[in-house]
C-alpha cells in the first residue's frame, strides 16, 4: 500500500512536470494571452490594460491600477470578506456572557 | 499587571522593532502605485507592528497604543472610507467606483483616478490592519498573554 502511494504521487508529479514543458515561455510578447485579438476575434483584456493603464491612471504599476480602477468592485468584494471574517470571530470567540449552571 | 515573564530584553527589542515595522507599512501602502505593494499588504505590516507590541509587553502596555474598542470603529471606518469613495461618484452621476468623476475640483480626470486608488488604499490598509489586530484581541480574550 505504501509503494502505491509514492506510485500515485510520482506518477502525478511526472505527469505535471511534462504538463509544465508545454507551457507558454514567461514574459514571451508572442504569446497568445498577449496578443490584441483572441482565436475568436474579440479585443483581449490583458492587453489593454498593458497599453493603456498608464494613460488612464497616470501609475506605473499595471497591478495596482486593475486592482483599483478596473477590478475595484472586486476588491471591495475582498474587503468586505476579510471584514466578515473579523466580525466572525468577534461573534464566536469572544464570550461575553458564560453559561454557568 | 505584571506579568512572570517580564522581560526587558523583548520588550526592548519590540520597541526597537516597531516604529521602523510601522514606517516600512505605511512606505508600502502610499508607493503602491511605484512599487509592488498595496492596502492589503501594508495594512498587514501594520498590524504585526501593532501586535508585536502587544505580545511583548502584555495588556498594561499595549492598551496605551490601539484599545481594544478601537478595532471594530477603525474596520468599520475603513469599509466606509472605500464604499464613501464609489458612492461620491455615483453621487455627481458617474458609475459606481469611477473615479473619473471624483467631486475633487481643478483635477484631471487622470489624476483624479489616481487620487482614488489612492484613498481606497488607505481604506483597505487601515479596515485590514484594525481586523488583524480585532482577531487576536479576540482569541486572546480572557488571558493573561506575555
Amino acid at each position: 500500500m505504501k509503494y502505491l502511494k509514492a506510485l500515485i504521487l510520482v506518477t502525478f508529479a511526472v505527469l505535471l512536470i511534462y504538463a509544465a514543458a508545454d507551457l507558454p515561455f514567461r514574459g514571451d510578447p508572442d504569446n497568445r494571452m498577449h496578443d490584441e485579438r483572441s482565436m475568436t476575434n474579440t479585443p483581449v483584456a490583458g492587453n489593454y490594460y498593458i497599453q493603456e493603464a498608464y494613460h488612464d491612471a497616470h501609475t506605473p504599476n499595471i497591478v495596482t491600477v486593475v486592482l483599483g480602477d478596473y477590478r475595484s468592485i472586486d476588491t471591495f468584494g475582498e474587503q468586505v470578506v476579510i471584514y466578515t471574517a473579523g466580525i466572525i470571530t468577534l461573534l464566536v470567540l469572544r464570550r461575553t456572557r458564560r453559561r454557568s449552571s | 499587571m505584571r506579568s512572570q515573564f517580564d522581560s526587558p530584553i523583548i520588550v526592548l527589542g519590540a520597541r526597537l522593532l516597531t516604529p521602523y515595522i510601522m514606517v516600512f507599512g505605511l512606505y508600502v501602502i502610499f508607493h503602491g502605485h511605484y512599487s509592488p505593494g498595496g492596502g492589503f499588504q501594508g495594512g498587514t505590516l501594520l498590524a504585526a507592528a501593532v501586535l508585536l507590541i502587544r505580545v511583548a509587553t502584555g495588556r498594561r502596555v499595549s492598551r496605551l497604543q490601539i484599545q481594544e474598542f478601537a478595532t471594530t470603529p477603525l474596520a468599520v471606518i475603513g469599509v466606509i472610507i472605500y464604499f464613501a469613495t464609489g458612492f461620491a461618484v455615483m453621487i455627481t452621476g458617474g458609475y459606481f467606483l469611477d473615479y473619473g468623476q471624483l467631486p475633487i475640483p481643478g483635477m484631471d480626470p487622470v489624476w483624479l483616478r489616481y487620487t482614488g486608488i489612492l484613498i481606497i488604499e488607505v481604506g483597505i490598509g487601515l479596515a485590514v490592519m484594525a481586523i488583524l489586530v480585532m482577531i487576536f484581541d479576540n482569541m486572546v480574550k480572557g488571558e493573561d498573554y506575555a
